[in-house]
């Protein structure tokens, strides 16, 4: 009750500080003083504060059960446990978006004092563009999707939360997912006021890179927390489905990779000034355009809550103003004064990155045609389609061979004008990569030809990566461990992809099912109760084709709250392969609907996401190695 | 005539705009062989030729349809006006069941028989794709 009141007033007082900050912040603009007012700093502050209070009010209705709150009742339940009551919080519409908001205004307050040398009017417009998308939220969050709407009478129970969202991956992923689509709101606000200022320099790079890193980072671990997520809770046994809610995710960060090596050319040689803030302004729209989409009910999946149209029809209007707010900047503002040093040699690190933009550029417009066609088809057809699977793969698999030969060359050239060197190493390489990866393949697949080339140009750029490691050039060691991670990342995914096998069928219990030497015994189930499910056990033992036994437990839960079905994959992790097993209940029948995989390098998939996000870390503490 | 960095230039801006025909005629021809459409059984009858491609169909799970054995999961598909039987060896998803909405991946072998490849997933017990909202004509 109370606490609804704090967090609503809370969101207002939030609302009134952000116009009282613009109001300051213009003054301030033409103050002759060097630095920004420190009022400003406090302002933002205290803005950040009475947003934070209004998410902790909300997390403590969520704790106490507080059913007068309709968010609360919507998704939450009193036989939940406490961790997902908390997660709970952001795990519904309303809630997340008061997330968004408090990224947005955490970022803003960070932005404001780890900027004090850059230039004072550029903080402050960056601060007031901020400030822009900022009362943009706080009117949506207001109007349509207010986290403190009262309930009267008051109920005696929740609804619950969706079963599949009660995970401890998907508790952490919307908040890093959303440090990485708001990291990149100042990226956005910078360059606009960057571009207004005529400041798109070498300073500027140097210094708008840390957040590009940051924001990237959040994205890619995000990304990687939701895929691990739909790995193991969906039960389909794959980690990315070419989902277009999947897609809205992955579209940000192609090109916020662009833009991190974009940053690089602007930052050493001062030029690519307009390509740069295109890209910066396109990372922004398409997180914006992501939360459209999902939040709309336009694309169908758990991430849509509510289908309320006045929200999709705000976000779109919000979504309309900033694209033609910062086209307008950047047609009116922008020019282009670096003529001078335009010219790149073609042999060059600067030319190498142009190659990934130009790759990158193509992968974002297959996704996003793939994503958006069907759509677009719907709202002026009739006509309902779906872009499955094969058309990804087919585009973007062919064109993964020379991105990643121009990723290993990349590495190794210098700025300006550069020549190849060590043509006899790379060229042992090559041939090295072509032989294994021909000898690895030679009896497993029937299309040789393309996955030769396409798993020998990842081992090439592994041990070209390797190498540099080894070598421990200091230079260069967080792009060579980000690009080894992607090396390695391709490589697991592609092994993953052919050499994974599958047992679908349906089996009573003590049935025994034999396919292709291998043997499953379903030896019995059990019966289990907790808080708030009852659950099915069933024991599988699994004979391999070399007689190896493995015992592997699924689930299937009973959620009372909201009631819904859940099946929990039983998975056997090592480091050379995964063992899933599912299972289902198609009627009450004694048949049980089961999949089992083996799915090798899974576990890899994950560790070399996990080490492309660390050369983006290291990228952030460079500085401090090489002094 | 030109310049050597007009030449440059336009070297550059020729490889640009040849990339993205090349890259949008892929695109749009990809597109062509892997759109799979959406229909409902009444759509299925009214058919004048059998569709050889991949398609999807949706409505709901016929009540007391559903039968299962070692190999094979049977059951019908239905708007209220027409009706579809479908087969399907593979996983089924949490919420199938009948009375409940669903969309089936696979190929029409005539206009009352349906082989799955894939039943897909839905995620919460009280929703249902707007395609077969759409095909029950429920609001």
């Amino acid at each position: 009750m109370l606490a609804n009141q704090i967090g609503y007033y809370s969101l207002i007082i939030g609302l009134l500080f952000s116009i009282y900050l613009c109001a300051v912040s213009i003054k301030d603009f033409n103050n002759t003083n060097r630095n920004v007012s420190p009022n400003i700093i406090t302002l933002s502050f205290l803005q950040l504060t009475f947003v934070i209070v209004s998410f902790l009010s909300l997390i403590f209705s969520f704790i106490n059960s507080d059913f007068s709150n309709e968010t609360v009742f919507n998704n939450s339940h009193t036989t939940k446990p406490l961790f997902y009551k908390i997660s709970g919080t952001w795990g519904n519409h309303e809630g997340s978006l008061l997330l968004w908001l408090l990224v947005l205004t955490l970022f803003i307050f960070l932005f404001l004092i780890k900027s004090r040398e850059q230039p004072k009017k550029y903080r402050i417009l960056t601060l007031l563009f901020q400030q822009l998308i900022i009362v943009g939220f706080f009117l949506f969050i207001l109007k349509t999707s207010n986290p403190f709407n009262y309930l009267f009478p008051v109920p005696k129970e929740g609804l619950g939360l969706n079963p599949i969202l009660q995970d401890p991956a998907l508790a952490i992923h919307p908040p890093l997912l959303y440090l990485g689509y708001v990291g990149s709101s100042i990226i956005f606000s910078a360059s606009l006021a960057a571009v207004v200022q005529n400041y798109i320099s070498k300073e500027w790079g140097q210094h708008i890179k840390k957040w590009v890193l940051i924001s990237w980072i959040f994205l890619t671990i995000g990304i990687m927390l939701g895929s691990i997520w739909a790995y193991y809770e969906l039960g389909w046994g794959g980690f990315w489905f070419w989902d277009p809610v999947e897609n809205v995710s992955l579209m940000p960060w192609l090109t916020l990779t662009a833009l991190l090596h974009c940053i690089l050319v602007l930052e050493k040689r001062g030029t690519l000034t307009s390509w740069v803030v295109i890209l910066s302004i396109t990372t922004f729209m398409l997180s914006m355009c992501g939360t459209f989409l999902v939040r709309s009910g336009i694309l169908n999946s758990v991430h849509t809550f509510a289908n309320d149209p006045a929200r999709g029809i705000f976000i779109l209007i919000f979504l309309f103003i900033l694209i033609f707010l910062s086209l307008g900047i950047f047609f009116l503002f922008h020019n282009d004064n670096n003529k001078n040093s335009s010219n790149f040699y073609w042999l060059s690190k600067e030319s190498t990155i142009l190659v990934n933009n130009w790759f990158m550029m193509y992968f974002l417009s297959v996704v996003l045609i793939g994503t958006v066609y069907p759509i677009f088809l719907d709202v002026i057809s009739a006509e309902k389609i779906s872009v499955g699977p094969p058309f990804y793969q087919k585009l973007i698999a062919p064109f993964l061979a020379p991105f990643l030969f121009f990723m290993s060359f990349g590495l190794k050239l210098k700025w300006i004008k550069s020549k190849i060197e060590n043509k006899s190493s790379l060229t042992i390489f090559l041939i090295i990569s072509f032989m294994l990866t021909f000898f690895i393949l030679k009896d497993i697949t029937t299309e040789l030809f393309f996955y030769t080339i396409l798993i020998s140009a990842a081992f090439f750029l592994l041990f070209t990566t390797s190498k540099e490691l080894f070598l421990k050039r200091f230079n260069n060691i967080s792009q060579a461990v980000a690009h080894f991670g992607f090396s390695l990342l391709i490589l697991s995914i592609l092994f993953n992809g052919i050499l994974s096998s599958e047992i679908i069928t349906n089996i009573k219990v003590g049935e025994r099912f034999n396919y292709n030497k291998v043997e499953i015994f379903f030896e019995k189930i059990e019966e289990k109760k907790e808080s708030n499910f009852d659950s099915i056990i069933g024991y599988f033992k699994i004979t391999n084709d070399k007689g190896k036994v493995v015992e592997l437990n699924p689930e299937i839960r009973f959620y009372n709250q909201p009631v819904t079905i859940t099946s929990e994959a039983d998975i056997k992790t090592t480091l050379f392969e995964d063992k899933f097993l599912v299972m289902n209940i198609v009627k009450s029948d004694d048949y049980f609907n089961i999949r089992y995989q083996v799915k090798p390098f899974m576990v890899w998939i994950w560790i070399s996401v996990l080490i492309l996000s660390l050369g983006g870390l290291m990228g952030l503490y460079k500085k401090k190695y090489e002094k | 005539m030109y310049g050597k960095k007009v030449k440059l230039r336009f070297l550059f801006l020729f490889l640009i705009l040849f990339s993205v025909i090349l890259s949008i005629f892929l695109i749009l021809q990809s597109l062509k062989n892997n759109i799979v459409y959406f229909q409902s059984p009444s759509e299925i009858k009214s058919l004048v030729e059998l569709d050889k491609k991949k398609i999807r169909v949706g409505g709901m799970v016929k009540k007391q349809s559903i039968s299962i054995d070692s190999n094979e999961i049977n059951f019908v598909i239905t708007d209220f006006k027409n009706e579809i039987n479908v087969t399907f060896s593979g996983a089924v998803p949490n919420l199938f069941a009948e009375g409940k909405g669903v969309v089936a991946e696979g190929f029409l072998k005539d206009r009352n028989y349906f082989s799955a490849t894939k039943i897909l997933a839905k995620h919460d017990e009280n929703y249902m794709p707007p395609e077969v909202k759409e095909a029950l004509g429920v609001k």
